[in-house]
């Protein structure tokens, strides 16, 4: 067994068991912990298959930003998570049923897959030889180009997720005191000041 | 079984994309739990196109790889968006209890 063989089964089991923790623990938080431990573990993939560039990003975004996200709303959220397990054993059966269908039909196809012999197929664009270009760099001069549309869409959907989030989670509170900056600036001094005459010995009653 | 081949990737897929599938069916009641299984998901359908693309040579996988995890993103933060926004007014995030646009 080569060294990338025994990698790659090391990173596999670890990606399913750690995969198969986050469906069946009892604490969500153990469960996005887990979580994590599948994506470092599939970004561990990435990498044996030579594509570096998304293994970095994998860990970047979903450990950096989704997980962790996660994390945040879940301590965040002060929810019974006991009760939410009833049912679990209801839908068990059911589940396994269409689980175990679902994962023969797919590992029969995923067997019984022959690729064609290389150079028998018209590439899009062709993975450049690696020891002249980096695969950061290959994906780059693809991506700002043919596909440079849809990295433009990305950043719109990205950006539309962003203001969602925003608009769906901010409210304003009753009874806050907050700065109005228009009040503040539409002060004048006939508004902020009076003058009073005040009568000897009387004081000021308002 | 010392080389490692397109099938063995797609085999690593196809039991995460069905992990996914069965927590969605054994967390029928936790939104968050099932919101991780749908990362489960597109997790495997990452691997698949980034395997498709190292054994054909081709680019094209890798990129639109990179396009799921950009939706995939988005996706995580306005679900979770969501559910504190429903958290707030109801007190709770069950799935049984999402029933309010029933006609």
């Amino acid at each position: 067994m080569t060294v990338s063989a025994f990698f790659f089964y090391v990173f596999a089991a670890l990606t399913i068991a750690s995969g198969f923790m986050v469906i069946t623990v009892r604490n969500p938080v153990h469960a996005v912990l887990f979580l994590i431990l599948a994506f470092f573990n599939a970004a561990g993939l990435f990498i044996l298959i030579g594509a570096e560039f998304l293994a970095m990003i994998l860990v970047i975004v979903y450990v950096g930003a989704v997980a962790v996200l996660f994390l945040f709303v879940v301590m965040m959220l002060d929810v019974d998570f006991a009760e939410l397990r009833a049912g679990f054993m209801r839908y068990l059966p059911v589940g396994a049923a269409v689980g175990i269908v679902l994962l023969v039909e797919l590992v029969l196809i995923a067997v019984s897959w022959t690729l064609l012999p290389p150079g028998s197929l018209a590439l899009k664009s062709p993975i450049p030889p690696s020891d002249q270009v980096s695969n950061t760099q290959a994906i780059g001069r693809v991506l700002y180009t043919d596909y440079v549309y849809f990295f433009q869409v990305a950043g719109v959907i990205l950006l539309v997720a962003m203001i969602g989030a925003i608009v769906l989670t901010l409210r304003s509170r009753e009874g806050v005191k907050r700065q109005d900056v228009a009040a503040q600036v539409a002060r004048s001094p006939e508004t902020a000041i009076e003058i009073v005459k005040v009568p000897t010995g009387k004081g000021l009653s308002s | 079984m010392s080389e490692i081949g397109l099938p063995d990737y797609l085999t690593v897929g196809a039991v995460l994309f069905t992990l996914g599938i069965f927590g969605i069916f054994l967390n029928r009641k936790n939104v968050i739990v099932i919101l991780m299984s749908v990362e489960l998901i597109l997790l495997a359908v990452n691997i698949n196109l980034v395997a498709f693309s190292a054994f054909l040579g081709d680019l094209t996988g890798q990129i639109f790889a990179l396009l799921v995890l950009t939706v995939a993103a988005a996706e995580a933060a306005i679900g979770l968006a969501i559910i504190v926004v429903y958290h707030r007014n109801r007190g709770s995030i069950a799935v049984d209890d999402i029933s309010m646009m029933k006609g």
